[in-house]
């Protein structure tokens, strides 16, 4: 990646990094509710695989999903409003953390049933091949995910009709509070898919560097018409499953040596250094995704909580 | 300028926790990320994590202290930089914590809207002109070649639709019509291929999903209404699920109890799915067709040993029926009989035999469970003052007792007799056949329902 794409890189990362932090402040403070689910930690996966995208393909996943959105290009203050559940958010308050989709920027959800994204984006993918068009549908799903019955049934059915679609695996290591040493039988979840011809690449998914050559590799064999690629990203959350995580299954030395050793942004900052970007620049970064993300907040704090009547909007497309 | 540390909500739930213990003293630099202090709720013991940097200048709730309200400030942190600064503190007061928040708006602002049922009062039946007698397999599979050939957004997929021509028969000649990308045979994995097939109705396609039959849609159920029933809810919106799920529904002949199942009263259930059960040819052909082109996810709920009947059907190229809409099959005056899909057919056989004993039955077949066309039948039993239901499937929240209650809720000064409920016995479907027969709702069953209360 030459200086610009790094910069754009740890923009990108970066912004998710303070948004997911703010989001945490906000549920501390009681403004977002119910779950809440943070991607620190993982941010170079969706920022590297969005860089190999282009218009019109498609994102989809699980329900920790606000770094997804952020790097499609949805606006952070719309995410965040959803979050505090108001009118201006994506869904009109009606969705939640779990649930905002982006016809527009091809963002198909924020699902919140483990697993049942991954036959989904399938079907993205199929709308691909039906239509005739060279995009892909990129389908995330965890590693906890990875073990449900659709996700085989659903790489069954994408190689058989070999359909444009790269699943991506976010291997964090915990479904929850399971290790996935404890529920995986599969020791290279990369080799998921052999069964049905699915080639698979094991990616260092803290180098954002590493994350977009695997993607590019894997969405251009999608792209010629050769079915699906599956990509397992090495990744690691910083934070607990949702926010009432007692964090009783891991040791806090372990994070703290993710944190300090394997950092997404730490080590692209280090790159941009080391290509002679000076600090002020950088501070720049800092700075501007700071005002955005406080800018969101504000936001997703002032704007009016959504209508009564919406509660009756949206059950059906009256046609 | 000190900004103060709040007292976290750690759960969807929490309202207040223990101060367990502090793990920083007064004067230690803090980074984002530092684990400050440790609480306890009911649920677990948590870490809380500093979000803000500087120097720890107070500690404003010591440690062991219990019942520590969310959003109390429990310190202060003296200094940083300034730029990552914490919550404001009025804001955080005038959020209420999680469980407490009150509604801003009173109850009475939002009338609950009957979006199960519409009240409005019935229309006359369109009359479509000339008919002829075609069989209910040909019926469903003119609409699906009717509806492919004008939208090449529809498409057909599921088991053995294509090659096969279909499990029942019903895609007979539909794929050398329209070819393997319009008519796919699927591999026997319905939670995967119902999956896929809503994501390519987020997208705008339009399929149309075969279940061989409904028993084999439970594998898909959570595809069916986590995700295409309530995806346009969740989106505010944005994008639906414009998809049909059909398929025989219901007992066929002694096939046993994981093939005879009636799932009528599970999809009418749900907001955000629209569920129809045609009976005749006529039914079939226009309910399927407007189900096609409805751009929300709608159920059709087929019956396997109807599929041969003929039935006189209209030949007009453009013959929709309105989902929503009932049909008076047969008009009377003393008794209001409800019914849909295969045991329209009972209820008229029951009205033929009532009608020698000088009792004149009106006969209703609801075409659509959901929504229901309650005006319809509020109608009918304004003029009869009596109610009998008629379902093959099984009595406990049945649809029965949904239409029930709705003439308590609609008409019940009109009612001269308790509504009376013809329905499958609460029993697994067996095998054997004088045990299946005598499960499932017969003719006499009716009529002795009917005789019970006029």
């Amino acid at each position: 990646m030459g200086k610009d794409d790094l910069l754009r890189a740890y923009h990108d990362m970066l912004l998710i990094r303070r948004f997911e932090e703010k989001a945490g402040q906000l549920y501390g403070m009681g403004l977002i509710g119910g779950f809440c689910h943070l991607y620190i930690g993982q941010e170079a996966v969706v920022v590297g695989v969005q860089a190999a995208l282009k218009p019109g393909d498609q994102v989809i996943t699980s329900y920790r999903d606000h770094g997804h959105m952020l790097a499609t290009g949805m606006e952070a203050r719309g995410v965040m409003a959803e979050l505090t559940g108001r009118s201006t958010g994506y869904s009109h308050g009606k969705g939640g953390s779990m649930h905002m989709f982006s016809k527009a920027k091809g963002f198909y959800g924020g699902h919140g049933i483990v697993g049942a994204q991954v036959s989904i984006g399938t079907g993205l993918g199929f709308s691909n091949w039906y239509r005739g068009t060279d995009n892909v549908s990129v389908t995330y799903f965890g590693e906890g995910a990875s073990n449900q019955g659709q996700v085989f049934e659903s790489f069954n059915l994408a190689a058989l009709m070999k359909l444009p679609v790269v699943f991506v695996i976010e291997n964090n290591r915990y479904g929850m509070g399971t290790s996935v040493e404890r529920a995986s039988a599969s020791k290279d979840l990369s080799k998921n898919g052999a069964a049905w011809g699915i080639p698979g690449l094991q990616v260092d998914g803290m180098s954002v560097v590493a994350v977009k050559e695997a993607a590019e590799q894997a969405i251009a064999h999608c792209r010629a018409g050769k079915g699906p690629f599956l990509l397992e990203m090495k990744t690691y959350r910083y934070r607990g499953h949702s926010m009432s995580d007692p964090a009783k299954y891991r040791t806090r030395e372990e994070v703290q040596k993710m944190r300090s050793e394997r950092d997404c942004i730490e080590s692209v900052h280090h790159l941009l250094t080391e290509q002679g970007v000076d600090e002020a620049e950088i501070k720049k970064i800092d700075d501007a995704v700071k005002a955005v993300v406080q800018e969101a907040a504000d936001f997703a704090q002032s704007s009016p909580e959504p209508d009564p009547k919406e509660l009756w909007t949206d059950i059906l497309v009256e046609a | 300028m000190a900004t103060q540390i709040l007292m976290p909500a750690l759960s969807p739930t929490m309202t207040e926790g223990k101060l367990a213990r502090w793990l920083k003293k007064v004067g230690e630099e803090i980074k984002a990320g530092d684990v400050i202090a440790e609480i306890e709720t009911d649920k677990a013991t948590m870490e809380v994590e500093a979000v803000d940097e500087g120097k720890l200048s107070s500690i404003l709730v010591e440690e062991g202290t219990e019942g520590v309200a969310v959003n109390t400030p429990i310190a202060e942190i003296g200094g940083g930089d300034g730029a990552a600064a914490a919550p404001v503190p009025q804001k955080a007061e005038s959020a209420p914590p999680v469980m407490e928040a009150p509604p801003k708006s009173t109850p009475q602002a939002v009338a609950p809207l009957p979006i199960a049922a519409s009240a409005a009062t019935p229309e006359p039946e369109k009359d479509w002109g000339p008919t002829k007698a075609i069989t209910v397999r040909e019926a469903l599979r003119d609409a699906m070649a009717m509806e492919m050939r004008a939208d090449g957004d529809v498409f057909l997929m599921g088991e053995e639709v294509a090659q096969y021509q279909g499990a029942y028969k019903i895609s007979q000649g539909l794929l050398d019509e329209f070819g393997p990308r319009r008519v796919i045979d699927t591999p026997i994995t319905e939670h995967g291929f119902t999956g896929m097939a809503v994501g390519a109705a987020m997208t705008g396609l339009k399929p149309i999903v075969e279940f061989m039959t409904f028993n084999f849609a439970m594998q898909a159920i959570d595809q069916i209404i986590n995700s295409a029933a309530k995806t346009l809810y969740m989106s505010g919106g944005q994008m639906g699920a414009p998809i049909t799920f059909r398929g025989p529904n219901g007992a066929a002949s002694r096939v046993g109890a994981q093939h005879s199942q009636c799932y009528a009263s599970w999809y009418a259930h749900c907001p955000g799915l629209k569920v129809v059960a045609p009976w005749s040819s006529a039914d079939a052909l226009g309910l399927l067709r407007a189900a096609i082109r409805d751009p929300n996810p709608v159920i059709v709920l087929e019956n396997e040993i109807l599929y041969g009947h003929s039935f006189e059907c209209p030949t007009a190229d453009d013959f929709v029926l309105p989902i929503g809409k009932a049909k008076i099959e047969r008009p009377g005056e003393h008794v209001t009989i409800v019914a849909f899909s295969i045991m329209v057919g009972v209820a008229l056989q029951a009205a033929e035999a009532l009608a020698e004993q000088g009792i004149s039955a009106e006969v209703i077949n609801l075409r659509s469970l959901r929504p229901l066309d309650t005006a319809t039948i509020v109608e009918s039993v304004k003029k009869t003052s009596r109610l009998v239901t008629v379902e093959e499937g099984w009595p406990f929240a049945g649809i029965g007792a949904e239409i029930a209650m709705q003439i308590m809720e609609h008409c019940f000064d009109w009612l001269d007799a308790p509504p009376v409920r013809v329905h499958g016995l609460d029993v697994p479907l067996p095998y054997a056949a004088n045990l299946e027969k005598l499960a499932l709702p017969q003719v006499s069953w009716v009529v002795d329902a009917v005789r019970k209360i006029v």
